[in-house]
């Protein structure tokens, strides 16, 4: 590129400095306390079981999703594009919410339960490495459906329709190929997902047989005050999920793009009654799977809104407040690198794959903590981390539509003098703003439903909704759950609403 | 007047050499078959591509240190010539002052601008909501308010039918005939070349020739050019 022309590139590199000061300086604390011990047996049953149930889940997901994704493929009917959009949604439901509305359906007191009560059966526990795995199943299933989905319908029409003319098998010929293709990379994917999964592991794990890494991490900081035993720890996650985000990019699944699920191909091959049913009864099944728990968590949050402690009101402002502070971070973050592009921006983005929030919480805490009360950082660590977590998402979302902006539109404004601040002023936040408001309600209802450092930082008083809701929990005041993660869900759709919303209305483009 | 020195310019294993004149005040058609080199050419006058080796010079001021905007040239593309979040008036100020805020001169200057090309009444409009023919329009007056005395064209008006094209080749050569700009226009149409251009620049085969005068080098094609026209010999 020629000498003064292009967007500002500098506030990238200071980012992609920051991230790495925050992603691989969080390191450096961790490191030197690991002098101090080594790991213990629990330790490595806790790396055991971390592996095991992400395997499990990322196994389950791709292979449930198979099915799923081939009769959405094939299959036209009424609610088909609902559904599809239903599939993304839980990219954003808030996971704890996700877990209770689990509870309700196959807990202790669940429908379930009830069900088999009545017929004299014997009652389940949904606690465990089951109870893990199923939730993880549900949060990733509608992910790898949607995956697998978009590999199926980048299939040409025309090679179904030369397929049906030469009476050729489908599946050795077009599908399995295609699935060689996509389904490692879904398969790593969500693995890499179900290795940070705080709050799942939090609420239906737990005990010598189910307790994750970054739940180790966290008894060993709230209860134990072990913070060598922790700094092991979180090394020890940072190997895996380093090595796990590793893989993830090496067999990068398909970007997900916004279009193209809506068309289903027309095929020859499953016309009979009997493919029909099974497409009809792995589309039902799945829609059950995914909505029961949703419905009935609303439903007992509708119920229980009269439970809602007084703590509710302080809590959601700081949720909120916690939510945009990490909303405005993240999209700053990701603006300033998309700007910039190249390998530099690349790397610095997929950094926080490899660092969980509860590992940065973990070194952050490490450093703080000789130097000022953890309650007072609370939640400027916990909007921080929370920035930092959800940054690939919104460069995911952001630097295409920037890079596009470039390649329409970066000759015209270096010929008229745009460069720098006032090309960014002029051109790239105008044209880029539906990206900006969605890379911004990604990033505002992600840190609302998460919960993590807050959980390793907060003192009385400080909970935000996610962490009080978890203490309801705890404390089997599940009317009063119910109703906070209600509340929890609502702000998190309406700040990505509002935010999207803001990037849209009135967008020329 | 504008020289390419020894000019050699490069994206990849593609590569282009040029070492021409251009007089102040002609009007140059650059044709050749696609992937020849044209864009490529304009793009290292305009400052989009660096040369690898050689130089721009303009009445003997070597261009290859300035930014696009420094040089003395203002360049119309084959699309994308207009912002689409902005009115034909902002699009048009642009080329006097890079602020989405024009002083009242310059909202005046551009004004008159637009009603030059005949888009009277138009000024508030955004591109989406104004025709083929009056992006187009709207374009050449952002080129009129420049005043700059290289003007690059890549084939502006290519999307247009050919009546309009005829139309805005006129307008083009009108409005830069009275400031006695020099143009280099990228063409398909040798009917536009002889409509336009004073002379024939062919890009063909990894090299700009020197510009010939338009009649003679269409009358008695080279062989390279005759090609591209889809002449055959024995015509």
């Amino acid at each position: 590129m020629a000498v003064g022309s292009g967007p500002p590139r500098l506030p990238g590199a200071l980012v992609a400095l920051l991230m790495a000061g925050l992603c691989l300086g969080t390191l450096i604390p961790l490191l030197l306390r690991t002098g101090e011990g080594g790991l213990v047996g629990a330790d490595w049953a806790a790396l055991r079981f971390t592996l095991v149930q992400a395997a499990l889940s990322a196994g389950l997901s791709v292979g449930l999703g198979v099915p799923v994704a081939r009769a959405l493929a094939r299959r036209r009917f009424p609610g088909r594009s609902a559904l599809v959009t239903l599939l993304g949604a839980p990219f954003v439901l808030p996971v704890i919410v996700a877990v209770l509305g689990l509870l309700a359906l196959f807990g202790r007191s669940g429908l379930v339960n009830e069900a088999l009560g009545l017929i004299g059966g014997p009652r389940m526990s949904v606690y465990g490495l089951h109870g893990v795995v199923l939730a993880h199943v549900f949060l990733n299933l509608p992910l790898a459906t949607r995956l697998i989905l978009q590999g199926w319908l980048d299939i040409p029409a025309e090679r179904f329709r030369l397929a049906a003319t030469l009476g050729a098998p489908i599946w050795p010929l077009l599908e399995w190929p295609m699935l060689r293709r996509i389904l490692p990379g879904a398969f790593a994917a969500i693995f890499a997902l179900c290795l940070t999964s705080f709050s799942v592991a939090l609420i239906l794990g737990g005990g010598p047989r189910a307790t994750t890494v970054e739940l180790a991490i966290y008894q060993a900081i709230r209860f134990e005050a072990d913070f060598a035993g922790a700094a092991q720890l979180a090394l020890l996650q940072y190997a895996i999920c380093g090595v796990a985000a590793g893989f993830a990019l090496w067999l990068s699944p398909p970007a997900l793009g916004g279009g193209g699920l809506g068309r289903s191909v027309e095929r020859w091959d499953a016309a009979g009654a009997g493919a029909r049913v099974m497409d009809a009864a792995w589309i039902g099944g799945a829609a059950l799977f995914l909505l029961l728990p949703l419905g009935l968590a609303v439903l007992r949050g509708v119920g229980g809104l009269s439970d809602l402690p007084v703590e509710t009101m302080g809590a959601a402002l700081r949720s909120v407040m916690v939510a945009v502070s990490a909303s405005v971070l993240t999209v700053g973050a990701a603006l300033a690198l998309a700007l910039r592009a190249g390998t530099l921006a690349q790397l610095a983005g997929a950094l926080p794959l490899a660092a969980s929030s509860l590992v940065l919480g973990t070194g952050l805490l490490l450093v703080l903590r000789s130097v000022v009360g953890l309650s007072a950082v609370a939640l400027p660590v916990t909007a921080l981390v929370d920035a930092v977590a959800s940054l690939p998402f919104a460069l995911r979302a952001l630097a295409p539509a920037v890079a596009e902006i470039e390649a329409r539109h970066g000759r015209l404004a270096d010929s008229l003098g745009l460069v720098g601040a006032r090309r960014l002023r002029v051109v790239i936040l105008p044209l880029a703003r539906p990206a900006l408001g969605f890379a911004g309600g990604l990033a505002a209802a992600l840190s609302m439903g998460n919960l993590g450092v807050i959980a390793l930082f907060a003192g009385p008083g400080q909970e935000t909704l996610p962490l009080l809701m978890a203490q309801l929990m705890g404390a089997y005041r599940m009317e009063a759950a119910a109703a906070t993660g209600l509340l929890i869900l609502a702000l998190a759709l309406l700040l990505f609403w509002i935010f999207d919303r803001g990037g849209r209305i009135d967008a020329s483009s | 007047m504008l020289r390419l020195e020894q000019l050699e310019l490069g994206q990849g294993s593609f590569r282009l050499v040029a070492d021409l004149e251009v007089p102040r005040g002609a009007s140059v058609a650059l044709m050749g078959p696609s992937g020849g080199g044209k864009s490529t050419l304009l793009a290292g006058i305009a400052g989009f591509l660096a040369p690898r080796s050689g130089r721009v010079t303009w009445d003997g001021v070597d261009l290859g240190p300035l930014p696009p905007l420094a040089r003395p040239i203002s360049v119309l593309f084959q699309d994308n010539n207009l912002f689409p979040h902005l009115t034909a008036l902002q699009n048009v100020a642009l080329g006097l002052r890079p602020s989405l805020r024009p002083s009242p001169e310059d909202r005046q200057r551009a004004g008159s601008a637009l009603v030059r090309v005949g888009l009277a009444g138009l000024e508030a409009r955004r591109p989406a909501e104004l025709s083929g023919g009056q992006q187009a329009r709207a374009a050449l007056a952002r080129v009129l308010v420049q005043d700059r005395p290289l003007v690059l064209m890549d084939e502006p008006f290519g999307a247009l039918g050919p009546a309009l094209r005829a139309e805005m080749l006129a307008l083009t050569r009108e409005v830069l005939d009275g400031r006695g700009a020099t143009l280099l226009m990228v063409t398909h149409d040798p009917a536009d070349a002889r409509r336009l251009a004073g002379a024939i620049c062919l890009v063909a085969d990894g090299r700009a020739h020197p510009p010939q005068p338009a009649e003679e080098l269409l009358a008695d094609p080279p062989p390279a050019l005759r090609a591209y026209l889809g002449l055959t010999q024995a015509t």
